[in-house]
């Protein structure tokens, strides 16, 4: 069934149609209709589920904690300062094994007040032990939402998993979304089972005691290749999501005439689309571009970016992010994911529409054409796209 | 007929050979919180010194469940196992076992939601009047004039009420409690743990480590703590209270012992001048004042 859904609700849908039986929540825009949706699903009867509203993001991922422990599949949705006050309790989830999901509308960070699109909220938490999927589209979320249970509670991974969407280009932007039918969904994913351990008086464990040097480091080293392993489980969900509803995201990226590309724009998210926009215009007037969007940002697809790169000229990564004082997090991921080849290509860094500024098809038409030319000036400085002079000056 | 001693549960839930300090009250008051429910429980421990007697992985001196969780989260982690066993229809006592810090100071925005939600756990503060876990430093819950590493004049200000703050809630019910009193404070558990909705206890837990006493001594110190009327015992069932234990004798001051005989017992106490003890002994007294009004 079509459906013009917003990418807020599509999330909605999305932990409706997998069953979810637990929800905390606390409000933030722009993340409110996902979380509102859901209290209307539960209250009308349309979602059996414990509906759980909080006084705190902190609290939203302790609940979840909580329930996921004694075996829920547990959902919640936040943005922004919501997502950075819950930072210590998205670590600890992670550390804990449990497949919790959560739908992340990012948004930039104050002060100043800002609600506007950027990534900085999820990619600060890119070391906090959670698998990181960002979506393009509305569809992509919702797939996306039901992919992560199943991806989260394969026994191989047991890992929480953020699926990330563009604050208002899709949080609050309607698209034609299909619905998938709910017995394949049930098919696809069967219930939470009960492996390998929950919190009962039946079975009495204690979780999370003291761990001495002697374990602890093993514990992490576990917990790291669960993570890195997850690229296996996070490939074969869309293969068999491919198989079952026709649609396909790459698994952890999307390439779009890369193969043959002389310059390729690397990015996260829903501006993507403008960026094989710009692309195609480029290829008809004979410039081999292409767009890598990285869909998973952890685990991060090194192996899988050096393959498609190797062979191109110059790449453009485009950061809507900042890490201050290092620059965008994306080209730092993407130069060492490339830093061992023999032969590197050359890699220009963009910052670009932070704080919800607008990034046109225009924008990557020029950050195609200056990405080649720094190549041919042998430029690698890193480049503040669009920056209002006369805001600085001021 | 009041619970008698030899009616007692045998079976101890917290084992011999826990890493608690000697003389413990945090471990008195796990021993009993075991006597008092047995193993139906799933227990909910933020960092705390209860943290460290359960000793480290892969031991543990726990028979029931635990699930330990960071400090500002315990009363949110309780809500959602709580939520979670409700919608699979299990009855277990959630039982949170806090320290003083973690219930008023870092854990009191998540306890005042689930109290204001009503939800069904019983949350346990073992107040033990500081940080000593991490080395003895100064909390909500630290009394005017006592030691402690960050007060080393002796805390200026006075104690916050949480009691007073959870009862403010509406919740079904607060009680207070100490581990020289264990049967009052496991006919508190029982009792509270056949309620809906949110019950408090906080149970005073004498430290020897921290308030500078022999540790063959922390019953004692307990029991000065009640009766000099310093510590208190009561309950709110349903907004109606009650004293409870030897309080309930003591309304009138001429049964009180003096409240010197209390903070002498300890060494957080000893460089109180005189005007410091009149001070606690009136703030004594004015809560008594406010008791009898009740």
């Amino acid at each position: 069934m079509l459906k013009v859904l917003s990418g807020n609700h599509s999330a909605a849908f999305g932990a409706l149609l997998s069953r979810i039986n637990f929800v905390a929540a606390y409000p933030i825009t722009p993340q409110t209709q996902i979380i509102e949706k859901l209290a209307e699903f539960v209250d009308n009867g349309v979602l059996n589920a414990k509906y759980v509203r909080v006084e705190s993001e902190h609290s939203a991922m302790a609940a979840c904690v909580g329930a996921s422990s004694v075996g829920a599949r547990a959902f919640t949705a936040s943005s922004s300062h919501g997502l950075i006050y819950m930072a210590e309790m998205a670590f600890w989830a992670s550390a804990s094994r449990l497949p919790i999901v959560m739908a992340i509308s990012c948004r930039a960070l104050g002060p100043p007040w800002n609600i506007g699109n950027e990534h900085t909220d999820i990619l600060a938490l890119r070391d906090s032990g959670w698998i990181q999927i960002f979506a393009e589209s509305n569809q992509e979320v919702l797939d996306t939402v039901i992919q992560a249970y199943r991806i989260a509670e394969d026994e191989r991974v047991l890992l929480p998993v953020m699926v990330g969407l563009d604050a208002f280009t899709l949080s609050h932007t309607s698209e034609p979304v299909e619905l998938p039918n709910q017995e394949t969904v049930d098919h696809f994913l069967p219930p939470r089972s009960d492996k390998p351990y929950l919190l009962s008086p039946e079975n009495p464990f204690t979780f999370g005691n003291m761990s001495n040097p002697t374990e602890h480091m093993e514990l992490r080293f576990m917990h790291h290749t669960a993570l890195r392993d997850a690229k296996n489980v996070i490939l074969e969900a869309d293969k068999e999501w491919e198989s079952l509803f026709g649609r396909s995201y790459g698994g952890l990226l999307d390439e779009f005439m890369c193969k043959d590309a002389e310059v390729v724009i690397v990015v996260i998210g829903a501006s993507s689309g403008d960026a094989k926009e710009a692309a195609v215009v480029l290829r008809k007037e004979g410039i081999k571009a292409g767009v890598l969007r990285i869909r998973v940002i952890r685990p991060f697809p090194s192996e899988e970016v050096r393959n498609l790169l190797s062979r191109v000229k110059a790449v453009a990564v485009v950061d809507r992010d900042l890490s201050p004082g290092s620059g965008g997090i994306l080209v730092s991921e993407v130069k060492s994911a490339l830093y061992n080849l023999r032969c590197r290509p050359f890699v220009k860094g963009y910052i670009v529409g932070l704080g919800g500024r607008d990034v046109t098809v225009g924008d990557y038409l020029a950050i195609f054409r200056r990405t080649l030319k720094s190549y041919e000036e042998g430029d690698v400085q890193e480049d503040w796209f669009n920056l209002n002079l006369e805001v600085l000056e001021k | 007929m009041s619970l008698q001693i030899k009616e007692l549960d045998r079976k101890e839930y917290l084992l011999p050979g826990h890493t608690a300090c000697p003389g413990c009250p945090a471990a008195m008051g796990l021993r009993l919180l075991g006597k008092a429910l047995g193993s139906n429980i799933i227990l909910v421990i933020p960092a705390s010194c209860a943290t460290i007697i359960q000793g480290a992985f892969p031991k543990t001196s726990l028979t029931v469940p635990v699930i330990n969780v960071p400090f500002a989260s315990s009363a949110a982690i309780a809500s959602g196992i709580n939520g979670a066993l409700g919608l699979q229809h299990k009855d277990v006592n959630v039982v949170v076992f806090a320290g003083d810090g973690g219930t008023g100071d870092i854990g009191l925005q998540a306890l005042s939601g689930a109290a204001e939600r009503g939800e069904n756990i019983l949350f346990i503060c073992y107040d033990n009047e500081g940080y000593e876990n991490t080395g003895i430093q100064r909390s909500c819950s630290t009394p005017y004039g006592a030691w402690t590493t960050t007060t080393i004049k002796g805390k200026q200000e006075k104690r916050k009420d949480i009691p007073s703050i959870i009862a403010a809630h509406g919740v079904p019910y607060v009680a207070t409690a100490s581990v020289s009193y264990p049967l009052d404070f496991i006919e508190k558990v029982r009792k509270s743990s056949k309620m809906k909705g949110l019950k408090y206890i906080h149970l005073h837990a004498p430290c020897p480590t921290g308030w500078r006493f022999p540790s063959e001594k922390t019953i004692e110190v307990g029991k000065l703590a009640v009766l000099t009327g310093t510590w208190i015992l009561f309950e709110i069932e349903y907004g109606s209270f009650r004293l409870t234990g030897p309080s309930r004798f003591l309304l009138d001051k001429g049964k009180r012992r003096p409240v010197e005989e209390y903070l002498k017992a300890q060494g957080r106490f000893k460089h109180l001048n005189s005007e410091m003890i009149k001070r606690i002994v009136e703030e004594v007294e004015s809560k008594w004042v406010e008791i009898k009004r009740l």
